[in-house]
């Protein structure tokens, strides 16, 4: 998720640095009287800890993993403005200090990693708290529901800005589809540990939450119940699929890369003739007439087998890890 | 980025390009990396020449070989996912070996690949030769914000302090729950993360604590006066060979 340079082009890095630059600007201003003296300590604090969290991956699907951004977390628990300055600090150090993300994209991901996440978490949460009951499980799942869609706008930032001025040449509708799709999944994690951190902090330190310093909660829940995690992967994993279905394969009449290979080296005769093929076979539902049907059919299909091969190699992993 | 520390970043020495001022040399990474990122993609032949200016860095600052290309290693998933963009860029393709694969994207990946692996050097010179107390202190001297500046110079000295809580943590988890201690997995990592705040927070407490009783007053005191610039002709003709060859690239394409 860290752009690294050359990814973005010159002017556009310039344009999205001034516009993280002034967001980080007003940041630090609002969070001006928060931070005078006593915070300052504390946001370097909670700023190693986001990075140390940001160290850890968790696995997404296979080959993909993802790690926590930290930027709704940080919303809720310190206030947006203070939570988008600090995870610009981390951004910035590992920009600066570790080389991980570009200097030339350091406003591309200041902005995309900590000011739009930060922004967007912090309005939904607070919004879902005012038209929900105040409880433990409604603030729980008012995080997950604002973690997964800060990293959902994340990633549509990054969309934005590489529509702009991206380099490489992918069709656009694939990019989109493939990064809204995948964060998805990511925002799915990234609820899941917000939410369960959130629990943690409100049974031990409640006066910590400036999300919910207005409010006194009841209800002893320092975990999300069983049936809201259920709800809320199968709403994430239902809208991971929308977006890769819906926005990625429709738009796109050139068959893609993989596709290409196949027709030229003559692979695709074979395959007609090979199970292989079988009714995925360029990724249309062969039953199925209408073309847009098929693709859109073949796009859930392709998604639920990866997720499944996906639960398969965490619980293999597992019972290995058991067995030792 | 796993387990990285921030004194092991440093490479210690007595070079020319140790003994610059850090704000100096901060002023030439954004400089040349700037430079590197607009010169055109096609212009490959700028971009040795890029490399060969970014050598003279790395030897004047007594880099060992090995060190440096070990810290480049950084970059290694940008290099997959670079890797990864003739095989979905747009038509035309071209056949390369078995594989076919888009000229844009094949383009695309050279860009990435040779700016990021540029950039990346640069920073590695910077972060190897420069303590990190001092490069706190030159990015002070560049008058950024004082509260960005304070906020990521206590980041870093406590990183070392979450890493290592996280590993206690780990410890922990393990002495009690035996072999499900991955930390991948989903519900630990949740956990944990709540836990390590409500620490970090009140280590933040006892921290400004322990800075009032030492007679903090809302300002960290100034660091000691920058050493001397004499190298300021250098680093500057060093950035002005880096700007010469974009120029002589921009022009020509």
């Amino acid at each position: 998720m860290h752009v690294p340079d050359g990814f973005i082009n010159a002017a556009t890095s310039v344009g999205t640095g001034v516009v993280a630059a002034g967001g980080l600007g007003v940041s630090l201003r609002r969070a001006g009287a928060a931070l005078a003296d006593r915070q300052i300590p504390l946001a370097g604090v909670t700023a190693a800890l986001v990075f140390a969290l940001q160290m850890i991956n968790f696995p997404v699907l296979p080959g993909v993993s993802g790690h926590l951004m930290g930027g709704a977390l940080a919303a809720i628990l310190l206030g947006p403005w203070m939570g988008a300055a600090v995870v610009s600090v981390v951004v910035i150090v590992q920009a600066l200090f570790f080389a991980d993300g570009g200097v030339s994209a350091l406003g591309v991901n200041v902005l995309n990693i900590a000011i739009v996440t930060a922004l967007v978490a912090w309005p939904v949460f607070r919004a879902l708290m005012r038209l929900l009951p105040a409880t433990r499980a409604a603030a729980l799942g008012a995080a997950m529901a604002a973690s997964f869609l800060s990293v959902l706008a994340s990633s549509t930032a990054f969309v934005l800005e590489y529509a702009v001025g991206g380099v490489g040449g992918a069709p656009l509708d694939l990019v989109l589809g493939a990064m809204t799709g995948i964060h998805a999944l990511i925002g799915v994690g990234e609820g899941l540990i917000t939410a369960a951190a959130l629990g943690t902090v409100l049974a031990v330190r409640p006066d910590l939450v400036t999300g919910l310093s207005d409010r006194t909660l009841s209800g002893g829940e320092t975990r999300p119940t069983g049936r809201a995690v259920t709800a809320f992967v199968a709403g994430g994993l239902a809208i991971a699929v929308a977006l890769v279905v819906f926005v990625a394969p429709l738009a796109s009449p050139d068959p893609d890369g993989l596709e290409t290979v196949a027709e030229q080296t003559g692979f695709s005769e074979t395959a007609e003739e090979h199970a292989i093929g079988g009714p995925l076979a360029d990724y249309q539902w062969s039953g199925v007439e209408s073309e847009p049907w098929g693709t859109i059919l073949s796009g859930v299909v392709g998604t639920a087998v990866a997720f499944a091969i996906g639960l398969g190699v965490v619980a293999v992993s597992r019972r290995r890890a058991h067995s030792r | 980025m796993s387990g990285v520390h921030a004194h092991v970043l440093h490479y210690h020495g007595h070079s020319p390009v140790h003994r610059l001022a850090s704000h100096v040399k901060i002023v030439a990474l954004f400089a040349f990396v700037g430079a590197v990122v607009v010169t055109p993609t096609r212009a490959m032949w700028a971009f040795g020449v890029h490399a060969a200016v970014l050598t003279v860095a790395v030897g004047l600052a007594e880099l060992p070989a090995g060190f440096f290309l070990r810290r480049l290693t950084i970059e290694v998933p940008f290099v997959i996912f670079a890797l990864a963009m003739p095989f979905v860029g747009e038509v035309p393709h071209v056949e390369v070996g078995p594989w076919t694969l888009s000229v844009s994207g094949l383009w695309g990946a050279w860009n990435v690949l040779a700016k990021a692996t540029l950039a990346v050097g640069a920073s590695v010179v910077l972060t190897s030769t420069t303590e990190v107390a001092d490069l706190l202190a030159g990015f002070d001297r560049l008058r950024a914000p004082r509260i960005l500046t304070a906020i990521a110079g206590f980041m870093i000295r406590y990183l070392e302090v979450a890493i290592g809580e996280l590993g206690r943590v780990r410890t922990a988890l393990a002495a009690r729950l035996g072999n499900r201690t991955r930390l991948t997995e989903t519900g630990t990592l949740a956990t944990v993360s709540g836990t390590m705040f409500i620490r970090a927070y009140e280590r933040g407490e006892r921290v400004h604590t322990a800075m009032l009783a030492r007679g903090y007053r809302g300002v960290m005191p100034l660091p000691e006066a920058p050493p001397p610039t004499s190298h300021w002709n250098g680093v500057v003709a060093w950035v002005a060979t880096a700007w010469l060859i974009t120029a002589t690239a921009l022009v020509s394409a």
